[in-house]
C-alpha cells in the first residue's frame, strides 16, 4: 500500500489532544469557518439552524388557517388566500423540514460518529447539499412574498398546468433544487454506512439508527429523481402552455399522479424512517435492555424501504385508476404495515423486564410509540380499498397522516434532539422544563388532532376554508388544541438556548447509553471526532442493567 | 500529520479517510449511486415515453416517419466514438501519458470536439427546422413546408394531440440528454486546467475515471433514445 499523504483542508486544525478544551464548536468562531466548513458536526448545526426556521414558519401558515376554522364561515381568510396557506404550509413542512428533519440534523452529526469514522463520505458534498437546500428554500420564501401557490402540495395536473394563477413554476423549482439535496445527503450516507466503518463494526453490529438511514437513503437515491423529473415536466409544460399531462392534448392527468406518488408515498418512509431509528435508541438506552429483536428491526427498516415503493397507487383509489390495480395497491399497503408493526412490538419488547428510566427523552419515545400507533393504524383503515372512498379526502386523511409525521416524526425529531443535545453542545438541559414539554406537546398534539378523525369520519372535507356550522364544536378542540401544541414547541426552543450559556456541563455520557458517539467521544466531540479509530468487539445495545445517569 | 499535500509517488488521500483502498472504494461507489439516480430521473420521462407510445402508436408511427434517421444514426455513430475517446483517456491517466496528444489531454479535446459536434449537428439540422416548419408543440404548433407538411395530414387515433405529445417527450428528452452534454463539456473545461496543473499521474486517475463513466453514461441514453425515436417506422 502507497504511503498515507493527507490532503490538507484549509484551516482545519490539526489533531491535539492533548487539549480536550478544543472541540468542533469552539476551534474557530468566525462566520466564514462555519459557512465553508466541512464538517458534518457543523454541517449538522447549519441544518438544524435552518430546518427550526422552517418549522416555525410552516407552524406560522397552519397557526392562521387554523384560526380561520374556528368559525364556519369565511372570516379570517378567503378562499382563495386559505388554499395558499394550507399548501404553503405542506410545502415549507414536508420539502423543507420533514424530509431533512432528522436524516440532515441527527443524522449528519451521529452517522460518522456512530460507526467510528472521521466524517461523511463526501464532506464538500455534504456542505453542497445543505446550500442547494438553502437556495430551495430561498425560492420558497420568494414564493411566500410573490403571491404563493395555491394547488395544495401535490400540484396535482391539469389545475397546477393549466388553470392555477399562482406561482407554481417557482414553488415546483423550490421542490426540485431542494429534492438533489435529498439526493446528495443519501448518497453521501449510503458510501458512509457501506465505507467507512470501523474495524469490527459488522453490519449486525450497527446500531439501528444506522440501519434505518441506510434504508432511508436507499429511498432518497431512487425515489427522489422520479419527482424531480415530473416536477421538472410540470414547470415546462407550465411555461408554453401545453405539455405531457395535458388533457387538452390526449395527455394523462392520472400519469402525473402516478409518477408523482412513486416518488411520494416512498417519502412518507423518509419522514418516519430516521425517526424509527431514533427510538430504537432511545428505547434501548432507558430501558436498559438490548433493544428486542434486533434483526428484526433491521430488517423491518429494509423491508418498509422495499414494499414502500410499491404501493404508492393507494393514494389514488377514487382517481380513475384501474380497480383491479386498486385491489392490488391495497393489498400490499396491508403488507408494509406489517415491518412498523414489528418495530412497535420490539420496543415494547424492549420495555418489558428493563430497568425503565423516565427521562426527557423516553417520554417523548412512549409518546411516539402511542401516537404513531394511531397515526399506522388509521393508514390500515384509509389502504383498505372500500373504506377509502367515503374517506378519501376528508379530515380523517389529515389527521391520519399528521398522527403520523407530527405524533411520530416530530416527537421522534424532538426525542433524538433530547437525546444527543448533551453530545452536540456538551450542555444539559433543565429537565423538568423538558418533562413539561414533552407532556404539553403530546397532550397539545391529541387535541389538535383526535377531534379531526371524528370531524372526517362525519364526513369534513379537507381543503375547505368554510364548513358546517354542526362541524364547528369538533373545530374549536382542534384550534384550541393547535394552541396548547404550539405552547409546547415553544418551550424547548428557550431552554435549549438557555441551556447553551447557561447549563451544566454534561460529561461525555451524561445518559449512561452505549455506543461509539457516547464512550469513545467528548461532548461537544473533538473536530476530528476521536483520538483513534476506535475497534468495535461487540454487539450493539450491551446494556447490563447497572448504567446510571451521571448528571 | 502532514502539513500539506506535496507532490509524490503515492496516491492523495482525504483527511478523513484511513486508506486509499477506502477513499477510492468510497469514491467509486458514490460515482455508480449518482448514476443510479440519473437513471431514475431519466426513468420517469421514459415511463411517459411507454405509456403514451402504449396509448397512441399510429401517432408514434407518424411522428417517428418525419425525423430523419440518417442524421440520427450520424449523430449516434459520433457519440460513439466520443465515448472510445473518452475510454481511451482512462486508459492514458492510468499509464501516466497526460499533456500529450495521445494522452489525456489529447482525448479530454477528441471527446469535447466530438460532443460539441453532436450538439450542433442536433440544433442545425433537427431542432432548427422543426421550429422553423412548425413542429412545436403547443400555441405555435402547425406542421408545414417541405419536411414536416405531411404532419398535419395526420388524423388518426388521438389526433394531431398525440402528435404533439411524441413531439413533446421528443424535444424533451432529447433536450435533457443535450443539457448533460453541457454539463459535460464545462466538466471537460475544468478537467483539462486540472491536467495543465499537473493534478493527474497513475496514481491520481479518479477525476477522469468518473468522468468517463458520467459521458458512457449520457451515452447510453441517447442509445435508448435514438432507436425511441427515430427507428418506430423502421428504414426502408
Amino acid at each position: 500500500m502507497a504511503e498515507r499523504v493527507i490532503e490538507h483542508i484549509k484551516d482545519f486544525p490539526e489533531r491535539d489532544y492533548e487539549a480536550p478544551e478544543v472541540h468542533y464548536l469552539n476551534w474557530a468562531g468566525t462566520v466564514k469557518s462555519w459557512l465553508f466548513t466541512v464538517d458534518h458536526k457543523r454541517i449538522a448545526i447549519l441544518y438544524l439552524i435552518s430546518i427550526s426556521v422552517f418549522f416555525l414558519v410552516g407552524g406560522l401558515f397552519a397557526a392562521i388557517f387554523r384560526l380561520e376554522l374556528l368559525t364556519p364561515e369565511g372570516d379570517v381568510l378567503q378562499a382563495d388566500t386559505y388554499n395558499k396557506f394550507f399548501t404553503l404550509h405542506g410545502v415549507v413542512m414536508i420539502f423543507f423540514f420533514l424530509i431533512p428533519s432528522v436524516p440532515a440534523t441527527l443524522g449528519n452529526f451521529l452517522i460518522p460518529l456512530m460507526i467510528g469514522a472521521r466524517d461523511v463520505a463526501f464532506p464538500r458534498l455534504n456542505l453542497l447539499s445543505w446550500y442547494i437546500y438553502i437556495i430551495g428554500g430561498t425560492l420558497a420564501v420568494i414564493l411566500t412574498f410573490t403571491g404563493g401557490v395555491d394547488t395544495g402540495w401535490t400540484f396535482y395536473s391539469p389545475l397546477s398546468t393549466s388553470y392555477a394563477n399562482t406561482n407554481v413554476f417557482l414553488a415546483v423549482s423550490a421542490a426540485f433544487i431542494t429534492g438533489f439535496s435529498s439526493i446528495l445527503t443519501g448518497l453521501n450516507f449510503l458510501v458512509t454506512i457501506h465505507k467507512m466503518r470501523a474495524p469490527g463494526l459488522t453490519w449486525f453490529r450497527l446500531p439501528l439508527f444506522i440501519w434505518a438511514h441506510y434504508a432511508t437513503s436507499v429511498i432518497q437515491i431512487l425515489g427522489t429523481p422520479v419527482v424531480a423529473i415530473t416536477l421538472f415536466l410540470i414547470g415546462v409544460e407550465r411555461i408554453w402552455g401545453v405539455g405531457i399531462f395535458d388533457p387538452g392534448l390526449g395527455g394523462d392527468p392520472i400519469l402525473f399522479q402516478h409518477l408523482f406518488w412513486f416518488y411520494s408515498h416512498p417519502a412518507v418512509y423518509i419522514m418516519i424512517l430516521p425517526g424509527m431509528g431514533v427510538i430504537s435508541e432511545v428505547m434501548s438506552c432507558f430501558s436498559r435492555n438490548r433493544v428486542f429483536g434486533y434483526e428484526m428491526i433491521a430488517f423491518s427498516s429494509m423491508g418498509i424501504a422495499i414494499i414502500g415503493f410499491i404501493v404508492w397507487g393507494h393514494h389514488m383509489f377514487i382517481s380513475g385508476q384501474s380497480m383491479y390495480a386498486g385491489m392490488v395497491f391495497s393489498f400490499l399497503t396491508m403488507l408494509v404495515a406489517v415491518p412498523s408493526a414489528i418495530k412497535i412490538f420490539n420496543w415494547t419488547g424492549t420495555m418489558y423486564k428493563g430497568n425503565v428510566v423516565w427521562e426527557t427523552p423516553m417520554i417523548y419515545a412512549i409518546g411516539f410509540m402511542g401516537l404513531f400507533a394511531i397515526g399506522g393504524g388509521t393508514g390500515l383503515y384509509l389502504g383498505n380499498m372500500g373504506l377509502d372512498v367515503p374517506l378519501h379526502d376528508t379530515y380523517f386523511v389529515v389527521s391520519h397522516f399528521h398522527y403520523v409525521m407530527v405524533g411520530g416524526m416530530v416527537m421522534a425529531y424532538l426525542c433524538g434532539l433530547h437525546f444527543w443535545w448533551p453530545k452536540m453542545t456538551g450542555k444539559m438541559y433543565p429537565r423538568v422544563a423538558a418533562n413539561i414539554s414533552a407532556i404539553v406537546i403530546f397532550v397539545g398534539f391529541n387535541f389538535t388532532f383526535f377531534p379531526q378523525f371524528m370531524l372526517g369520519w362525519l364526513g369534513m372535507p379537507r381543503r375547505y376554508h368554510s364548513y358546517h356550522p354542526d362541524f364547528q364544536v369538533l373545530n374549536i378542540f382542534s384550534t384550541a388544541g393547535a394552541t396548547v401544541l404550539g405552547i409546547g414547541f415553544m418551550i424547548p426552543v428557550f431552554y435549549f438556548i438557555w441551556s447553551i450559556f447557561k447549563g451544566k456541563p454534561a460529561g461525555s455520557n451524561p445518559w449512561g447509553a452505549r455506543g461509539l458517539e457516547w464512550e469513545k467521544c467528548t461532548s461537544p466531540p473533538d473536530p476530528h471526532n476521536f483520538k483513534e479509530i476506535p475497534i468495535v468487539t461487540e454487539e450493539a445495545y450491551a446494556y447490563t442493567g447497572e448504567e446510571t445517569i451521571s448528571v | 500529520m502532514s502539513e500539506a499535500s506535496h507532490p509524490t509517488d503515492g496516491p492523495v488521500v482525504a483527511h478523513h479517510f484511513e486508506t486509499w483502498e477506502q477513499h477510492e472504494e468510497s469514491c467509486t461507489m458514490g460515482m455508480w449511486l449518482f448514476l443510479a439516480q440519473e437513471v431514475m430521473f431519466f426513468g420517469g420521462m421514459f415511463c411517459c415515453y411507454a405509456v403514451y407510445r402504449y396509448l397512441y402508436p399510429e401517432a408514434w408511427f407518424e411522428g417517428s416517419s418525419a425525423l430523419d434517421w440518417k442524421v440520427g444514426a450520424f449523430n449516434t455513430s459520433f457519440l460513439l466514438l466520443s465515448s472510445f475517446t473518452m475510454a481511451m483517456g482512462v486508459y492514458y491517466n492510468q499509464t501516466g501519458r497526460i499533456n500529450k496528444l495521445f494522452g489525456v489531454m489529447g482525448m479530454l479535446w477528441a471527446t469535447l470536439f466530438l460532443g460539441i459536434i453532436f450538439v450542433a449537428v442536433k440544433l442545425q439540422f433537427e431542432w432548427l427546422p422543426k421550429y422553423q416548419e412548425g413542429v412545436v408543440p403547443g400555441t405555435l404548433w402547425g406542421p408545414h413546408g417541405h419536411h414536416y407538411g405531411q404532419l398535419a395530414d395526420f388524423d388518426g387515433p388521438g389526433g394531431q394531440g398525440a402528435l404533439q405529445l411524441f413531439f413533446w417527450l421528443y424535444f424533451v428528452m432529447t433536450g435533457m440528454h443535450a443539457l448533460h452534454m453541457l454539463i459535460g463539456f464545462g466538466i471537460i473545461f475544468w478537467l483539462m486546467i486540472k491536467c495543465l496543473k499537473g493534478n493527474f499521474n497513475e496514481h491520481s486517475y479518479l477525476h477522469i475515471l468518473f468522468f468517463g463513466l458520467y459521458w458512457h453514461f449520457v451515452d447510453i441514453v441517447w442509445i435508448f433514445l435514438y432507436p425511441m425515436f427515430y427507428l418506430v417506422n423502421p428504414p426502408h
